[in-house]
């Protein structure tokens, strides 16, 4: 269920957009029943609530959910981790860095921690190589990983911190060709 | 270079903000184009100074403009800040470092084209920078130069950022139209081309990021200054994004027309395993590989076509000696798996069957005839695909295999030592250079 503050932002949204193009709002009304839900996905009550909202079919909302990465019909972890390892990250270490952060997570990528605190998620460039190894926390960018740094990432979070980007001090890193 | 054009925040701190901005002649061409300039005058600037476009196809902006049908309104603006080719963060710097430059450019561009509204379309990963630019747009309407009547005008001017939710195809200018409008990214038939049906079916034009920001200081110092930078037919400046083996990756605004050279030695320092260069990628994972033999060529829209590559969104990505070229054309086929829209077949499956073969040949399970089968599957592809994101996925296959053949046959003859790179045991890597820049 959209709350009602969703329902406010939707509603202030749509002013952006002409009065008959009411569904330019869709994604935004997706991130919105996204993060109502303490699971962070789109139910499928979300996807009939945002239909009749946006004058759509609930198939054509449903089509766009299954069209974006970033939309999701499955449970996620409280915090969704979107980790680089494209191909520029990965000249500077991404693959290596993976299993860094799999170690200290638990899991392998694609999966979310037992407490259903972590998702993980292998990401396409994210906009950040030159900042390797990257990732995004629920789209905050946390750059320039290193070990120390994962490490103090995730406690902070396991502790009940508050999210913010670039969470721990920044370092870049030179590693030895990865690729080699 | 004296100072930056584009990342001028680099030379001015806080830049981002309004004040210090407008204190360096900020938002001032913008009035005076509203109040002192006719549309088709700024038009004309912008066409004399021959920009092309910045996202990666460089059409010439004022001629695109002039596309538009006369007397059809409303008419849109909409902004690309979709920016998701491998390698590239050039739009990200500036909306984030510079957004009142690029804010103002699209504003002189919005009246050019006679629009009262600009989409800026982000990326949903840019949430921080998405954050920044409504802030500036927030501080713009506050000082009156958006909103109604302006400068006591009858021109009026609306932005909005319309937040996408990655989709790489969304870049493609079709299918970000799509995706706007709320249906799913997938691109559309052209023509009609979006000046003459866009948005909303009205004429539409779509610009990149860092060519709108290029409007402003070419309306201020005008066509004739702008040409003495770059060359000929590639007139001004461009940000070139250095990653990958390399010493001191990031963004670079330099004349276009500079040798590669000059970038990936004198600035980015080299590899960063001091190796030497083996392989460029100048535009992302879409554009031919070329080998460091093409290090003189000139970066510019038509000395990288002469050098089997195309400029593209000039995103630079170095291989040094020993970088798997294999391993490589791998991820980058990865990557347009992962981002095809689904459409046509030939794209869906043909990336789906040349990751499978690419697999093979890097994990060492594979043979020699795979080497050519990921050419035929790129043949197969090529051509028959309904948007350029099919024939993207082709470079990775073709021009890696016909540059380094022989690395490919060696690694599924396991002459090259065999590193399954997806298992390798992690290395504690020392942190050294400081961050350079932003
Ligand atoms: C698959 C694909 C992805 C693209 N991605 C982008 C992008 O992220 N940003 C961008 O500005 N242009 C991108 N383009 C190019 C746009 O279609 C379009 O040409 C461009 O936005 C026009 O703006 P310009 O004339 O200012 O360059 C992409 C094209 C294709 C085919
Ligand atoms: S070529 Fe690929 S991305 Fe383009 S329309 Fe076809 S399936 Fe979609
Ligand atoms: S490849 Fe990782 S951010 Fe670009």
């Amino acid at each position: 269920m959209l709350s009602e503050t969703s329902r406010l932002l939707l509603t202030e949204r749509l002013k952006n957009y002409p009065p008959d193009r009411k569904a330019s709002a869709v994604i935004y009304a997706c991130y919105l029943a996204q993060e109502d839900n303490p699971d962070h996905y789109i139910s499928q009550q979300d996807v009939r609530d945002i239909a009749d909202l946006l004058d759509m079919d609930a198939t054509e909302v449903q089509g766009v959910i299954g069209f974006y990465s970033l939309l999701y019909e499955q449970p996620m972890g409280k915090y969704v981790i979107h980790y680089c390892n494209d191909l520029p990250c990965t000249l500077r270490g991404a693959d290596q860095f993976l299993h860094v952060l799999e170690h200290k997570l638990g899991i392998s990528h694609g999966e979310t921690t037992p407490d259903g605190l972590f998702t993980l998620e292998e990401a396409m460039c994210l906009g950040a190589c030159h900042r390797a190894p990257c990732m995004q926390i629920n789209l905050e960018f946390q750059e320039f990983l290193t070990d120390d740094k994962v490490d103090r990432i995730i406690d902070m979070l396991r502790a009940g911190e508050p999210l913010r980007a670039n969470m721990a001090d920044a370092v870049q890193l030179l590693p030895q060709s990865p690729l080699a | 270079m004296a100072e930056h054009i584009l990342l001028h925040h680099r030379d001015i701190p806080g830049l981002d903000q309004m004040d210090v901005y407008e204190k360096d002649g900020g938002w001032a061409t913008y009035k005076r184009a509203v109040t002192e300039m006719t549309p088709q005058a700024v038009v004309d600037v912008v066409k004399a100074a021959g920009l092309r476009g910045r996202g990666g196809a460089g059409f010439p902006t004022g001629v695109k403009w002039g596309f538009l049908p006369k007397d059809v309104f409303p008419r849109y603006m909409v902004v690309n800040a979709d920016e998701s080719e491998p390698g590239t963060f050039k739009d990200r710097e500036i909306m984030e470092g510079n957004p009142h430059l690029f804010l103002e450019g699209t504003a002189i561009s919005t009246y050019a084209i006679q629009s009262n509204v600009a989409y800026i379309y982000i990326r949903g990963e840019y949430l921080s920078t998405a954050r920044i630019l409504q802030q500036a747009i927030d501080e713009a309407y506050a000082k009156g130069y958006l909103g109604k009547n302006l400068f006591g005008t009858q021109y009026s001017l609306d932005m909005y950022i319309h937040l996408g939710a990655g989709a790489y195809i969304c870049g493609e200018e079709t299918a970000l139209l799509n995706s706007l409008e709320g249906l799913r990214g997938q691109p559309r038939l052209k023509p009609p081309f979006p000046a003459a049906v866009g948005l909303y079916s009205k004429p539409t034009i779509i610009n990149n990021v860092e060519t709108l920001a290029n409007v402003r200081p070419i309306v201020e110092r005008g066509a004739e200054w702008y040409k003495t930078l770059g060359t000929e037919k590639s007139p001004g400046v461009k940000i070139f994004c250095l990653s990958g083996n390399i010493k001191r990756p990031g963004n670079y605004e330099l004349p276009l027309g500079t040798p590669i050279r000059y970038l990936i030695e004198e600035l980015g320092g080299g590899t960063y395993d001091g190796t030497a260069v083996k392989a460029i990628l100048p535009a992302g994972a879409s554009a031919p590989m070329i080998p460091a033999s093409a290090m003189d060529t000139r970066m510019d829209y038509e000395a990288m076509v002469t050098a089997g590559s195309t400029l593209g969104s000039a995103s630079f990505i170095i291989l040094g000696e020993h970088d798997s070229v294999p391993a490589a054309a791998l991820k980058m086929v990865r990557f347009f798996k992962h981002e095809s829209c689904g459409k046509c077949t030939p794209c869906r499956e043909g990336t789906y069957w040349a990751q499978k073969v690419l697999e093979r040949i890097n994990d060492g399970t594979g043979v020699v005839p795979d080497v050519e089968l990921v050419e035929t599957i790129a043949n197969q592809i090529a051509g028959k695909c309904f948007c350029p994101l099919g024939e993207f996925a082709t470079s990775p296959m073709i021009y890696t295999i016909k540059h380094f053949r022989s690395e490919f046959e060696a690694q599924v003859q396991g002459s090259r030592p065999r590193r399954n790179w997806r298992e390798a045991v992690p290395q504690r890597l020392e942190p050294t250079l400081a961050m350079r820049e932003l």
